[in-house]
């Protein structure tokens, strides 16, 4: 499943003549779902620790989520086209960085670095934002956020801070 | 350290009846509308709970959900499911538990046993309904 959705508020004058991100900051979110499996368990710690830490995220079999990936950007829209971003190139941006080498994968056997990272929704959510930000924040646009939800009930968000 | 905002969703489910003891018959029904009915009526409320800080570099997480789970089940579930706000709350004894109230309401309990070892409490956001929905940030405390 994908959709799009638009949202936008003025943030004041703030590069008046810049070129760059400029007046009126407009917000474009796309969403997309990739379907993985994941273990997370710290090797460091006993078995103890990390059933009390992750629950019953830490079986050593492995369990997986229908994950959900918000991703915002922000920038001005383009006299020319109306648009802020290329949605095209976005689609194509998230499947390359993302689903392609995400989805239906084992995170921890198959997603670097998660071979030695575990892959909490915390770090997934930072490693999306890694793996999206040299894309996306080219100057005229930046990424704004990333907000993943592992469930309906549990969800992130990183805004690069 | 990065710092992430971390969300969990809860609900539960409760009754109330919009009413002020300051205000007339006729005025409670001009505000308040059919939530004025004397029966009162119910919702399922959905909880969300925004808590903020690092990912903490050992365990890749920013907070233990078990222990947040544990928290607002304490401070919040076990004492608003299935209960009749008006009632069975103490606060709301003499306060309308509209959901603005209800809001604040949870935004300090959950505050006043908040744990010090926990990340910051972000915001707190309740769900009367699909279509209404109130917020309250933490640094309103």
């Amino acid at each position: 499943m994908e959709s799009f959705g638009i949202t936008f508020g003025l943030r004041g004058i703030s590069m008046e003549g810049g070129g760059r991100v400029g007046r009126a900051g407009m917000l474009i979110t796309r969403k997309v779902e990739f379907s993985a499996s994941h273990i997370c368990s710290n090797p460091a710690l006993s078995a103890e620790d990390n059933l009390a830490l992750y629950g019953l995220g830490a079986n050593p079999n492995g369990h997986g989520h229908n994950y959900v990936l918000e991703v915002t950007l922000e920038g001005d829209t383009d006299p020319v086209t109306g648009m802020v971003f290329d949605l095209k190139e976005l689609k194509e941006i998230l499947n390359r960085e993302v689903v392609d080498p995400m989805d239906h994968r084992h995170l921890n056997h198959e997603v670097p670095p998660f071979d030695r990272v575990v892959p909490t929704t915390e770090n997934l959510a930072l490693e999306i934002w890694r793996r999206l930000e040299p894309s996306l924040s080219n100057g005229k646009t930046r990424l704004h956020g990333v907000k993943l939800f592992e469930t309906p009930e549990f969800f992130v968000e990183y805004s690069g801070e | 350290m990065a710092a992430m905002k971390v969300t969990r969703r809860y609900s539960f489910s409760a009754s109330h009846r919009l009413h002020s003891a300051q205000l007339s018959a006729e005025r409670n029904r001009e505000i308040f509308g059919k939530c004025n009915n004397p029966h009162g009526h119910g919702h399922n409320y959905v909880l969300e709970v925004t808590v903020r800080g690092p990912v903490e570099p050992e365990t890749g997480l920013v907070v233990n959900l078990k222990s947040l789970d544990g928290l607002v089940r304490d401070q919040v579930l076990t004492r608003y499911d299935h209960c009749n706000l008006n009632s069975d709350v103490t606060a709301f004894r003499d306060v309308p538990p509209t959901t603005e109230n209800l809001t604040t309401e949870i935004r300090k309990d959950l505050a006043r046993h908040w744990p010090a070892a926990f990340p910051a409490l972000e915001r707190i956001r309740i769900h009367e309904t699909d279509r209404n929905i109130f917020e309250e940030s933490a640094s309103h405390a």
